[in-house]
């Protein structure tokens, strides 16, 4: 089912940034992700994740190297072209005014129309058609700011399809949800990739890299320092070194019915060991 | 499966049209996604019952809606026009009105008494215009300055722009200049003020927006300090009287020559407003964001400062400061429409010039006196506020 595009549709080279002296820098960072990958980008705080993602959108200007959109040079496209290839789903958006779901979602279409035009009504069908998809056209006519966590991320991916763009760049998209809501939103991205979308995104959680990407990028110091599928590069020996705690990642069998029967997740190892909240319990399953 | 379409490719909305949203509602999200979806009955994902369907498919059409409540108050503000035509000390009747007014502007029907024709076309015409002209140049600014700045507290005052053109209207009356120089140095202060509101949040903030208003709350306050200086050397016998009537807002000085320009300014900025109404809306939820949309940030506020600004400068050099119409009159708008400008705007702009009009129908017949308008909006616009607050304050703090 993957089609593998000849071009990648994402291509850094050698990208650098600093913000000011002191500030978070990235350097020489070099990646490509193609049609269908869900690339999660791991490391801890500061890492840079947020500083490359802001590059690929265009919002910072590198000091050097090259960032390519389905071929094509980031700073020679126009930022309405631009919008047509990527869509940006942020954590979460605010604004003062009451805007329903629907006038957020329609939103998707200001790089499709002209300059001095306002979305007429195919465009606004063509935004509840994308809630719709998202099983959330009942919150259509509701205001955005009044829906919880989980439904305002739903309405923000809704927008990025109504963008119909093909590359999705997502930063922390489940930082404020739920287990729940985590979970679903997840299940979208995975199969927004399954459907050819290139997704980029940010993550706190290995085991969201582990479960639902097929490439893990890892970040630390504005360095790249892995990168591959998720299974050779997310190990309790990498993410213990890159987060400087100790995390073991081990193998879950699931029980038959599911399309999958093993599955990786990582679990941090408390410590100290003589922690007495912790000892007697695991002493006792052990044996 | 397909992929998505290509940056440049077909036209997306053609396709979803194809389809119709009650078979792109088919696609089901947890296809293939695993079992766990399908079991689990989640209910962001999988409810899609027809009636939320049917519900918000009733919100596209609902720009017909949109459109006749724009029809209806344009209707609404015509009624007002006549009547205003009417009210004075010497009162016409609606007919009277239309009278003169479809003989003198369309040469329809016979001759109207010469005392008719000269209370609605000489005296009342011009005020009103301007009335009209200063409602909606006042309501659509404020309207658009709070869009841009995200904050429905913000007013046209915010860049200094009032305290300039203010300034320079005061000092115009100072030295004893004739009606059209003092519109054209107050409007000339206007511009001033926010040049420098401007200058000090580029080289000081890097362009920042708080740091916007920061600048303009100094520069404000600056040209207020040289508005009092000027009151305090004017003559209290003759200048200081027509200084502190002209600050509190008038629309006595209203003459149909002395409108031609400033309607043509506030007319190409309200097309320069309507033309970046959806790039502004989207602006409005956050710079990020509109710009991962494509939206050209700095194109669009230049666009909008320079049109509302324009705006303000020439409102107040036509009508003295008149304060909370460009505060007051968008929330009304939003209440109506919603927030989104495109529909935000043309409404605003119909109830500010209705607004304004209304406002003034008071100030000239209430009493024999000529009451200052600053006045009667404030303590209009003061109650209201706080019913407004009370009404969606909660969502502001």
């Amino acid at each position: 089912m993957a089609v593998i595009t000849e071009t990648p549709d994402v291509e850094v080279n050698g990208l650098s940034f600093g913000y000011g002296r002191n500030g978070h820098r990235i350097t020489d960072v070099s990646l490509s992700v193609r049609a269908t990958e869900v690339c999660c980008l791991l490391g801890p705080n500061g890492a840079g994740k947020t500083t490359l993602l802001r590059c690929l959108l265009g919002l910072l200007k590198p000091e050097s190297g090259t960032v390519r959109i389905a071929g094509r040079d980031l700073g020679t496209l126009t930022p309405r072209e631009l919008a047509r290839s990527v869509a940006y789903v942020p954590q979460s958006t605010s604004s003062p005014f009451p805007f329903t779901a629907l006038d957020i979602a329609v939103m998707g279409r200001t790089p499709h129309l002209g300059l001095l035009e306002a979305p007429g009504a195919a465009d606004r069908r063509s935004a509840l058609a994308q809630l719709d998809r998202l099983g959330i056209a009942r919150l259509a006519d509701r205001s955005f700011a009044a829906l919880s966590g989980g439904e305002r991320q739903l309405v923000l991916l809704a927008r990025a399809l109504v963008q119909q763009a093909a590359i999705l760049i997502l930063d922390e998209p489940t930082a404020a949800l739920d287990y729940g809501n985590e979970v679903r939103t997840l299940h979208v991205v995975a199969e927004l990739a399954r459907e050819g979308h290139a997704i980029i995104m940010t993550t706190h959680q290995p085991s969201h890299a582990l479960t639902y990407s097929n490439r893990a990028v890892l970040m630390r110091g504005g360095v790249v320092i892995a990168d591959g599928h998720p299974d050779d590069v997310v190990t309790g020996e990498s993410l213990s070194d890159l987060y400087g705690v100790p995390v073991h990642v081990t193998g879950v069998t699931l029980p038959p019915g599911y399309d999958r029967r093993e599955m990786r997740t990582c679990v941090p190892i408390p410590t100290p060991w003589s922690d007495p909240q912790l000892e007697p319990r695991t002493r006792n399953s052990d044996h | 499966m397909t992929r998505p379409a290509v940056p440049t490719g077909t036209d997306p909305v053609t396709e979803t049209e194809q389809n119709g949203v009650g078979e792109v509602a088919d696609q089901s999200v947890g296809q293939g996604v695993g079992p766990s979806v399908t079991e689990g009955g989640d209910p962001a994902v999988q409810d899609r019952r027809p009636g939320g369907r049917a519900a918000a498919s009733a919100r596209i059409r609902a720009t017909l809606g949109d459109h006749l409540r724009v029809v209806l108050l344009a209707v609404g503000l015509l009624v007002l026009i006549v009547v205003s035509f009417g009210l004075g000390r010497y009162t016409l009747g609606p007919v009277s009105v239309v009278r003169v007014l479809a003989h003198e502007l369309f040469g329809l029907g016979g001759d109207v008494p010469g005392q008719n024709r000269a209370v609605v076309m000489d005296i009342r015409m011009p005020r009103i215009l301007a009335a009209l002209l200063v409602g909606a140049a006042l309501a659509s600014s404020g309207a658009a300055y709070q869009t841009m700045f995200r904050n429905p507290l913000v007013s046209p005052e915010i860049l200094g722009v009032a305290a300039g053109a203010g300034f320079g209207a005061s000092a115009s009356i100072l030295i004893g200049l004739d009606t059209t120089l003092l519109q054209i140095i107050s409007f000339g202060c206007g511009l001033l003020a926010a040049v420098l509101s401007l200058t000090i949040s580029r080289v000081v903030g890097k362009g920042s927006l708080i740091i916007l208003v920061l600048g303009g709350i100094i520069i404000g306050a600056m040209f207020n300090a040289l508005i009092s200086s000027v009151q305090y050397f004017a003559n209290p016998e003759t200048t200081l009287p027509e200084i502190t009537f002209w600050l509190f807002g008038s629309l006595a000085r209203a003459s149909m020559h002395g409108l031609i320009v400033p309607a043509i300014i506030v007319a190409v900025c309200l097309v320069v407003l309507y033309a970046v109404r959806w790039q502004l809306t989207v602006l409005a939820t956050g710079d990020d964001e509109a710009r991962s949309l494509g939206v050209n940030r700095t194109r669009i506020w230049a666009l909008t400062i320079g049109a509302s600004t324009l705006m303000t400068a020439t409102a107040v050099s036509v009508a003295g400061i008149i304060g909370w119409v460009g505060l007051v009159v968008p929330h009304l708008g939003r209440f109506a429409v919603g927030p989104s400008f495109s529909r935000l705007m043309p409404v605003t702009a119909l109830i500010g010039a209705g607004y304004l009009l209304a406002v003034d129908d008071v100030a000239r017949t209430a009493s024999s006196l000529d009451l200052p308008l600053g006045i009667l909006t404030a303590l209009i616009g003061a109650p209201f506020f706080v019913a407004l607050l009370a009404k969606a304050g909660r969502q502001w703090l």
